[in-house]
C-alpha cells in the first residue's frame, strides 16, 4: 500500500444522505484494509443547511480533517451550495456531481448520494460486488434493488 | 491476543462500548449536541439507559448510583456542566464508593452551541480529574481506564471530548474477553463521607487535594501520556484531544508530549520532556489551560496568541501557530443556515405572536431558528429556560405599554429541564401586567435529533411511561389561565386568547402542542 493519503470529501444539504454516503464510503474502505478517518458536523443538520463530511484513507491517517487544497475527491450532491468545497480541492482533483449521471433515470432522487458513490467507485481500486456489499448494510432491504440500480447508473457515467 | 475484534466507530459508539465493558449499571444524561449519541448507542448495545430531565440529575442519579458502590455514566454537552456544576463541585469532596464517569462534550467552534466553554477550566476549578482522548480507540480505552481511576480513587472521572472526537469515525481495537461484570450495588453507612456539612467538608476538601496530588504524582509516572522524541531539538509540541492529531500532521519533524489527561497535568514530565528543545509551543482547542499552568510552573513554552482560542483548530491552524502566522485565515465558505423543516409546527406557533407585535424572551431547541429570516419572531435566548426568568425582568421594569407585549417562548423537553423553577418565580413574584408564558410543545427534543423526554410518555428506548402533563402542573402551580391549542388548526383562537390575556394583570401559559414532524414520522416507523 502507498503512503499517500486519499481525501474525499462529500458536501451537500441535510437529508441529502451526505453523512449516509460518508459512513458506507468509510465502512468500505475500512473493510478493505485501509486506516480511515471520517470527519463532520452534525447536529442541526435535518433542517436543510448546509453540511459536509471528510473521509480519508490511506495506510495512516492522522487528522482527521481534510487540510486546505487536499481534497481529492468532491461529491458535490447540491452544486449550488456545496460547489464552494472546489476552493479546497488539490491539484487534479476530480469533482463528481449529479450532472455525471442522468437524474431522471433515477427511481428516487433520494439515491442521488449512492449514484454519486457510483461514480467515484470508477477511480477508487475497490470491485463493484464489494461496494455493493457493504451499501445493503447501511440499508433496509426494500431498499436494496433501487441502491443497486443508483450506483450502476454511476458506475455506469464516463470517467 | 483471544477474540480481537476491530471496529470503525465514532467517538460517541467507541464510548457506550467502553462503558458496556466496564460494567457500567446505568448511563444517564441528557440530550445535548455533541454528545447525544453516547446513551443512546449504549442502549441498543443492552446497557440500561435513561433521558434525565435535565444535567444535573442526570448527574444527582449517576452520584447515588456511585454512593451504592456501582458504576454509573452520565453524559453531557459542555454546558451541560454549567447545569450540574452544584453538584460535581461537592462530589469531588465527598467522592464515590463504586465509580462514576462524566463525559461532557465541548463545542470549539461553535458548530450547535451557545458558547465555547473549556471544560478542562471548570474541571481544574472543582478538582474533577479530566482524561481526553485523541481518536475512538482512545474513547475507548480511556473511559475503560476513567471507570477504573475513579474507583481507585474514589472520585467522579470527567472524560472530555470535542466535536471532532465525539463525531469522527476512527478504528477501534478490542477484546470481548475483558469485560467487567456489573458490580454488586450495596450501602455501607459513612456519614462522614456523604453529608458535606462543614464540619465533614472541611476534612473532604484535605482528602479531594491530597487525591489531586496522588493523581497527579501517578499522572507524572504512568499516566496514559505519550512522548515522541524528535532527533532535532529545535521544536516540541505539548497538545491533547483532537489538536494532537492536527499537530502530528502539521508538524511530523516535531518532538511530542501528547497529553492524556489534563487535569492534574502531568507538570514534572512536560517540565522534563521540554527541557531539551528549544522551542516548547502548547497546541490545545480553547482556553490556554494548559500553557498557563506551564508557564506557572516556570516551564519555557511560547505565549499562545489569543487567535488561538477561537474555534477549532485543524492541521492548517495548526501550522500557522507554530510559524506564528497571525494573519492566517480559514477560508470562509458560503453556507446555507439551517431551517425549520417544511410544515414545522413552530411556523404556526410563531405567526400570532409576530402578528401581536410580541417582544419574545425566547429559549433553546429547534424553534430558536424562528429568530432568523423570514419569521424574525424571538428577541433573546441566552440558555436553557431562561425565556421564563428573563421575560418576567422585562415586565418587571418596562412601561406598561411594552411590558404587556412580553411573552415568554420555551419548548417542551426545556420546559422540564429548567422552566418549572421560572414558573415558580412567575407566581411567587407576578409582575403588575401579569405574565404570558408559550410552551411550544412537539412532543419531543427535537434539536437533537427527536429524544423522549418526560412529557412523551416514552422512556429513552421509547418504551412506555408515565407521562408529566405540563398544563396540569402549570395548574398546579398556580397559573390563572391555562390553555391548549393546536398551533396548525387554531391560529386564529391563539391570537385572540392572546391578545386578550395580554390586556389582563393576570398570569396565563398557553400550550401549543403538535407533534414535530421528524417525530411523526420515527413514531409511525416504530409503530410499522
Ligand atoms: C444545558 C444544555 N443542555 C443541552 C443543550 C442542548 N439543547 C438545546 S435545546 C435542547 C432541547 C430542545 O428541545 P425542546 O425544548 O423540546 O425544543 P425542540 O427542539 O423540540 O423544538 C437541547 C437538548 C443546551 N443547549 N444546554
Ligand atoms: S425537526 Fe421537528 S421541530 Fe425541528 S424544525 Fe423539523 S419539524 Fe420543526
Amino acid at each position: 500500500m502507498e503512503d499517500k493519503i486519499t481525501n474525499i470529501r462529500i458536501a451537500g444539504l441535510g437529508g441529502m444522505g451526505v453523512l449516509k454516503a460518508s459512513l458506507v464510503l468509510s465502512e468500505l474502505l475500512f473493510e478493505c484494509g485501509y486506516d480511515v478517518k471520517k470527519a463532520e458536523v452534525h447536529g442541526m443538520s435535518q433542517r436543510g443547511g448546509s453540511i459536509s463530511s471528510d473521509v480519508r484513507f490511506g495506510k495512516k491517517v492522522v487528522s482527521p480533517m481534510i487540510p486546505e487544497k487536499c481534497v481529492n475527491y468532491l461529491l458535490s450532491l447540491e452544486p449550488e451550495w456545496s460547489d464552494v468545497h472546489k476552493v479546497s480541492l488539490a491539484e487534479n482533483a476530480v469533482v463528481i456531481s449529479p450532472a455525471d449521471f442522468d437524474v431522471s433515470k433515477l427511481k428516487s432522487q433520494k439515491a442521488v448520494n449512492v449514484a454519486a458513490l457510483g461514480v467515484l467507485s470508477n477511480y477508487l481500486d475497490i470491485p463493484a460486488e464489494k461496494w455493493l456489499e457493504v451499501l445493503k448494510k447501511f440499508f433496509p432491504e426494500k431498499l436494496h434493488k433501487a441502491n443497486e440500480e443508483a450506483f450502476l447508473l454511476g458506475r455506469s457515467s464516463k470517467k | 491476543m483471544a477474540d480481537l475484534k476491530r471496529k470503525l466507530l465514532s467517538g460517541n459508539e467507541a464510548i457506550a462500548l467502553g462503558a458496556l465493558h466496564s460494567g457500567c449499571a446505568l448511563g444517564v444524561g441528557y440530550p445535548g449536541t455533541p454528545s447525544t449519541e453516547i446513551l443512546e448507542v449504549f442502549s441498543v448495545l443492552g446497557g440500561n439507559a435513561e433521558w434525565a430531565p435535565n444535567e444535573k440529575v442526570a448527574a444527582e442519579v449517576a452520584l447515588g448510583v456511585a454512593f451504592a458502590e456501582s458504576n454509573s455514566l452520565v453524559t453531557m454537552k459542555h454546558v451541560g456542566l454549567n447545569v450540574s456544576q452544584d453538584l460535581f463541585f461537592t462530589a469531588s469532596y465527598s467522592g464515590v464508593q463504586g465509580a462514576m464517569v462524566a463525559v461532557v462534550a465541548d463545542d470549539p467552534g461553535m458548530a450547535s452551541s451557545q458558547n465555547e466553554q473549556d471544560t478542562r477550566s471548570l474541571a481544574h476549578a472543582g478538582g474533577l480529574p479530566v482524561l481526553e482522548p485523541s481518536d475512538s480507540q482512545e474513547a475507548y480505552d480511556f473511559v475503560k481506564l476513567a471507570f477504573k481511576l475513579s474507583h481507585r480513587w474514589q472520585i467522579p472521572f470527567i472524560i472530555r471530548t470535542t466535536t471532532r472526537i465525539a463525531h469522527s469515525n476512527t478504528i477501534v481495537e478490542y477484546c470481548e474477553d475483558k469485560i467487567e461484570p456489573l458490580p454488586a450495588a450495596d450501602f455501607n453507612k459513612d456519614i462522614s463521607h456523604r453529608v458535606m456539612v462543614p464540619g465533614f467538608a472541611k476534612p473532604a476538601h484535605l482528602r479531594l487535594r491530597q487525591k489531586l496530588a496522588e493523581m497527579r504524582a501517578w499522572n507524572n509516572k504512568e499516566g496514559p501520556n505519550k512522548i515522541i522524541e524528535s532527533k532535532s531539538r529545535d521544536l516540541a509540541v505539548i497538545a491533547d484531544g483532537v489538536a494532537f492529531q492536527h499537530a502530528l500532521e502539521a508538524a511530523p519533524e516535531a518532538g511530542f508530549f501528547k497529553v492524556g489527561m489534563s487535569h492534574p497535568l502531568p507538570v514534572e514530565s512536560i517540565a522534563d520532556f521540554a527541557k531539551n528543545y528549544k522551542r516548547v509551543v502548547v497546541v490545545e482547542e480553547g482556553d490556554p489551560y494548559m500553557t498557563t499552568l506551564l508557564k506557572a510552573a516556570g516551564i519555557n513554552v511560547e505565549d499562545r496568541a489569543e487567535k488561538w482560542r477561537f474555534g477549532e483548530l485543524n492541521v492548517d491552524a495548526v501550522k500557522a501557530q507554530i510559524e506564528g502566522n497571525l494573519d492566517f485565515a480559514q477560508p470562509v465558505l458560503k453556507a446555507k443556515p439551517p431551517q425549520l423543516c417544511k410544515g414545522c409546527p413552530h411556523v404556526f406557533s410563531f405567526a400570532p405572536l409576530v402578528e401581536l407585535g410580541c417582544i419574545v424572551a425566547g429559549d433553546i431547541g429547534c424553534y430558536t431558528l424562528a429568530a432568523m429570516k423570514p419569521i424574525s419572531g424571538m428577541d433573546m435566548q441566552i440558555c436553557m429556560g431562561a425565556s421564563i426568568g428573563m421575560g418576567l425582568g422585562l415586565r418587571k421594569v418596562l412601561p406598561e405599554e411594552k411590558a404587556r407585549k412580553v411573552v415568554s417562548v420555551i419548548g417542551d423537553s426545556t420546559f422540564m429541564h429548567s422552566g418549572l423553577t421560572g414558573l415558580l418565580e412567575m407566581v411567587y413574584n407576578p409582575p403588575a401586567t401579569g405574565h404570558i408564558v408559550v410552551v411550544v410543545d412537539n412532543s419531543t427534543t427535537a434539536m437533537t435529533g427527536q429524544q423522549e423526554n418526560p412529557g412523551t410518555g416514552r422512556k429513552l428506548d421509547h418504551s412506555p411511561t408515565n407521562a408529566v402533563s405540563i398544563e396540569r402542573v402549570a395548574e398546579a402551580i398556580g397559573i390563572q389561565n391555562v390553555k391548549v391549542f393546536n398551533p396548525v388548526r387554531e391560529g386564529a383562537q391563539i391570537k385572540e386568547f392572546i391578545s386578550e390575556k395580554m390586556k389582563t394583570n393576570e398570569l396565563t401559559l398557553v400550550v401549543l402542542r403538535q407533534t414535530c414532524i421528524l417525530a411523526a414520522a420515527q413514531l409511525a416507523k416504530r409503530k410499522a
